[in-house]
């Protein structure tokens, strides 16, 4: 059986790949679009392998039980899954038909050519197409992994210019998302969600619900999960309006207002030794923090912290789901058809062949936001109503304050360089609440779901235990890759804190990489080394080299001289075994203390590049997503609830903030992919904090670099 | 119920619809143009933006009432996918989009924006796209799409 997950689950050529359809090659996947651009991605990979069209090739979009089950699209592993995958599987797939075609063509298998899915023979005119070929072989076999690819030299797809799947249906509006799906006796449905987490539904105005029957509008009330639901989408969004204010919530506590940098500090926690490959220990006792012989060496200790994030997706999470009284079908736009499959199967107790989920794009999740829970919510309702098709669309307000947040984290580091510059211990102890509470099969996935803990027979809440997995959550990226002593690291998984929190795009490598990084940054200055010297003085790994001497030539390149700018970088391997990226930042701070960013650069190595677009565009979206992160984002609460329930309570970076983009991506023609989805996160927070501290003379170190917090930094010093 | 009366991409269009519905369902609901999208029903996003009289809108506050007798253009009244609009030709060969959902409103500003003028301002430019907000990061992609046909350069 394959090592590789994604093979081992579906382990035939036929799994991935179908020609049933004249013409057309059909990919199956279990990987789905989210923006990231995958489908275009594997798309070419087949086009490359089989010199097919890319236009005569289509990505499905996962559905259970017809496509691979490939778990979550996470992790930036699409590439590492999927796209080798499939790669494999059309290799695969080319060695059995050019031996068919070699036959009926009657010429020796090296003599033919192959393009616009056809094999020739060369200097006749004879000609067979795969769909031809196809009565005669068979693709149920498994998936040669030793197979022989395409030799780089010989591309001719991958990499061109191109317009992306579903590009142009998107600029003119005929993208069908989740939000605009239309089915034959469909209702629209709204929740009406209580103030906060921690109420119950005490009383409904019983005059309100009777009117609106009256008025045809459904109401579900299962437990304190209310919804209302009619054909008519404005009349829900009315309705939901009125049971709102019918509704009568009792609130069974509140949320702390307690600083929760406090509460992340002093709350229970797992604490637990990070080892050698970033792995915790659930036996190695954590050492004592080291005594620094501070003749000998210099010290540094400093606290840097990312408050909560939201994934704050433009379009709120929606759900669609029919019932018939026996089987239900579920519309989602979340990352894993799968365990939301489990989840539902789980929750209402039906066999798994009576559901199946469908993925159908949506707005962007960046990670687990709400569009599991809205999923759920469609199906609750529609169990409710059977016969109706339910599109369940969250309000802007749900979407804010009931999504899984990204959590806050503290990352405290002690770190020394001796009298060479040469970094001499390392400690780095990161608290924060968990990064997955993703449902998960076989681990009780319907407790994961918001709504589980509302409805009639309510679940408990989940309590995630601590990821212990190389780079899992918590600890992903604490691990660097410059030559040290042996550095102690601690994972702090902190329990009861005030915010139900899960997996936003890169987990804990943001708050990690930003605190690593700066604190490189720290250690540089003091032993007067420019920052690019000091990390390349630590660096062995000849990729990371490569990847920062790059970035230090295109920015001495490009900076000019001005007294105003301040510059800095940031660097990480993501979980240490994706991208490497380099970044580098110039900016300046206006005198109402607000940073304005004016060059990004960008380096990256992701191995073998299909798509250079695709990754240009996930480096230059992860950049601005990161800054945006770093400079305006905290969620804000109190002890009634999430303050932060729109744009104006939660700003994000609009269009007069965006850099000059200046990106490099370094070319490696048949090594293994390295998914580049998330690698540009850390390093940008970094990078901004040291510019921010090349520019001011400040070194900010609580996000975000708003002008409070500037501010607070400026009378501290 | 009342009557409404809309031009939408140059089609005359009676709808039958409650008088406070606003413009937005009415399009994707009554009449079947869904590329305009319900970001945050605060005219916060922009996701909702259509042109009105030529005007980048909002229309997920307004009632489609307050619309009678105008002229509304959706992003599918500008072109389709095999013949698309000069703006949608470079956003798409740019390929600004990743998710897409905030798109169709950024198309609706830009090209009431090249009406008025091909050769914006960069403040022109910034004010025109401050309305609307992105979250996957693809300001910089439609910045240089925006600039691509401000110069000119052949689609």
């Amino acid at each position: 059986m394959s090592k590789h997950s994604s093979l081992s689950n579906s382990p035939k050529v036929s799994d991935w790949l179908d020609f049933s359809s004249f013409g057309r090659l059909i990919l199956h996947t279990g990987k789905v679009d989210i923006g990231q651009r995958i489908t275009t991605a594997l798309a070419l990979i087949a086009a490359e392998e089989l010199s097919i069209p890319f236009d005569d090739i289509t990505v499905r979009k996962t559905r259970t039980d017809i496509d691979p089950n490939e778990g979550y699209t996470a992790g930036s592993f699409s590439m590492q899954h999927s796209g080798y995958a499939i790669k494999k599987a059309t290799a695969t797939a080319r060695h059995i038909f050019a031996k068919k075609a070699s036959e009926k063509l009657n010429v020796a298998e090296e003599k033919l050519e192959v393009s616009d899915g056809q094999f020739r023979a060369a200097r006749t005119n004879q000609s067979v197409t795969y769909w031809e070929l196809m009565s005669d072989i068979s693709l149920d076999v498994d998936v040669d992994e030793e197979v022989e690819t395409k030799n780089p030299a010989d591309y001719t797809s991958q990499n061109k210019p191109h317009i992306a799947k579903g590009m142009a249906e998107i600029m003119t509006g005929r993208y069908q998302f989740l939000h605009d799906l239309k089915l034959d006796n469909m209702l629209h449905a709204r929740i009406i969600r209580p103030p906060h987490y921690h109420c119950e539904l005490e009383s409904l105005d019983s005059d309100v619900l009777s009117r609106l029957k009256q008025e045809n509008v459904y109401l579900v009330q299962d437990g304190s999960f209310l919804a209302v639901a009619a054909l008519q989408e404005y009349h829900v969004v009315k309705a939901a309006r009125r049971v709102s204010l019918a509704a009568k919530w009792k609130s069974v506590k509140q949320l702390s207002e307690e600083n929760i940098y406090s509460l992340l500090t002093s709350n229970y926690k797992d604490s637990f030794f990070v080892e050698k490959g970033c792995i915790p220990s659930a036996t190695r006792k954590i050492p004592e923090l080291e005594q620094i012989d501070e003749d000998k060496n210099y010290k540094i200790i400093a606290t840097y912290r990312k408050p909560y994030h939201m994934h704050a997706s433009i379009g709120p999470s929606a759900g669609c789901a029919r019932f018939d009284g026996d089987g239900l079908m579920v519309w989602t736009h979340n990352q894993g058809v799968y365990p939301l499959r489990a989840a539902i199967t789980e929750a209402f107790d039906m066999p798994i062949d009576k559901v199946s989920v469908q993925f159908v794009p949506g707005a962007g999740v960046y990670g687990h936001n709400g569009a599991d829970d809205a999923a759920f919510d469609a199906a609750i309702i529609a169990r409710h109503i059977p016969g109706h098709p339910i599109l369940l669309k969250w309000t802007r307000d749900d979407e804010h304050s009931w999504e899984p947040y990204g959590s806050a984290m503290q990352c405290e580091i002690q770190a020394s360089i001796d009298k060479n510059g040469n970094i001499s211990s390392w400690s780095h102890e990161t608290f924060a609440d968990t990064f997955l509470t993703r449902p998960i099969t076989g681990k009780q996935p319907a407790t994961r779901m918001v709504s589980a803990h509302y409805i009639k027979d309510a679940l408990p809440w989940p309590v995630a235990e601590p990821m212990m997995v190389p780079h899992g959550g918590i600890h992903r990226n604490m691990e660097m890759l410059y030559e040290m002593p042996q550095p102690r690291l601690v994972k702090n998984r902190v329990y009861d804190l005030p915010l139900r929190t899960s997996a936003l795009r890169t987990l804990g490598a943001y708050g990690n990489v930003f605190a690593n990084e700066s604190m490189i940054n720290e250690l540089a200055e003091i032993a007067k080394l420019d920052p690019f010297t000091f990390r390349l003085q630590h660096l062995k790994d000849e990729r990371a080299i490569a990847v920062l001497s790059k970035l230090q030539r295109v920015m001495e390149d490009q900076i000019r001289d001005d007294e105003q700018y301040g510059h800095g970088i940031g660097f990480a391997r993501y979980k240490n075994s994706a991208a490497y990226c380099a970044i580098g930042v110039s900016l300046s701070v206006n005198e109402a203390a607000e940073v304005k960013l004016h060059d990004a650069y960008i380096v990256c190595d992701a191995g073998e590049i299909v798509d250079s677009e695709g990754v240009r565009a996930q480096l230059e979206g992860g950049f601005i997503q990161a800054a945006s992160w770093t400079l305006y984002e905290q969620v804000l609460y109190e002890r009634d609830g999430i303050v932060s329930r729109d744009w104006d309570t939660y700003p994000i970076i609009t269009f007069d903030n965006i850099p000059q983009m200046h990106t490099y991506i370094i070319v490696n023609p048949g090594m293994p992919y390295l998914g580049a989805g998330e690698g540009a996160a850390g390093p940008t927070a970094a990078a901004i904090g040291n510019a921010l501290k090349d520019a001011t003379g400040l070194r900010v170190r609580e996000m975000p670099f708003n002008p409070d917090k500037i501010m607070a930094a400026a009378l501290e010093e | 119920m009342k009557e409404i009366n809309l031009s939408v991409n140059g089609n005359h269009v009676l709808v039958d619809t409650d008088p406070d519905t606003p413009l937005i369902y009415v399009l994707r609901n009554d009449l079947d143009y869904t590329g305009a999208k319900l970001g945050c029903a605060l005219e916060q996003c922009g996701a909702c933006i259509v042109l009105v009289e030529g005007e980048p809108t909002n229309s997920c506050v307004r009632a489609a009432a307050e619309f009678e007798g105008m002229h509304i253009e959706t992003v599918e009244g500008f072109g389709s996918p095999d013949k698309m609009s000069e703006v949608q030709q470079v956003f798409a060969e740019e390929n600004v989009a990743q998710c897409g959902y905030c798109t169709a409103g950024i198309v609706c500003s830009v090209t009431a924006m090249f009406r008025k003028t091909r050769n914006p301002s960069d403040e022109q430019i910034k004010e025109t796209l401050n309305r609307h907000l992105c979250r996957c990061g693809s300001h910089s992609r439609i910045l240089d799409a925006v600039n691509r046909i401000r110069l000119g350069e052949k689609v």
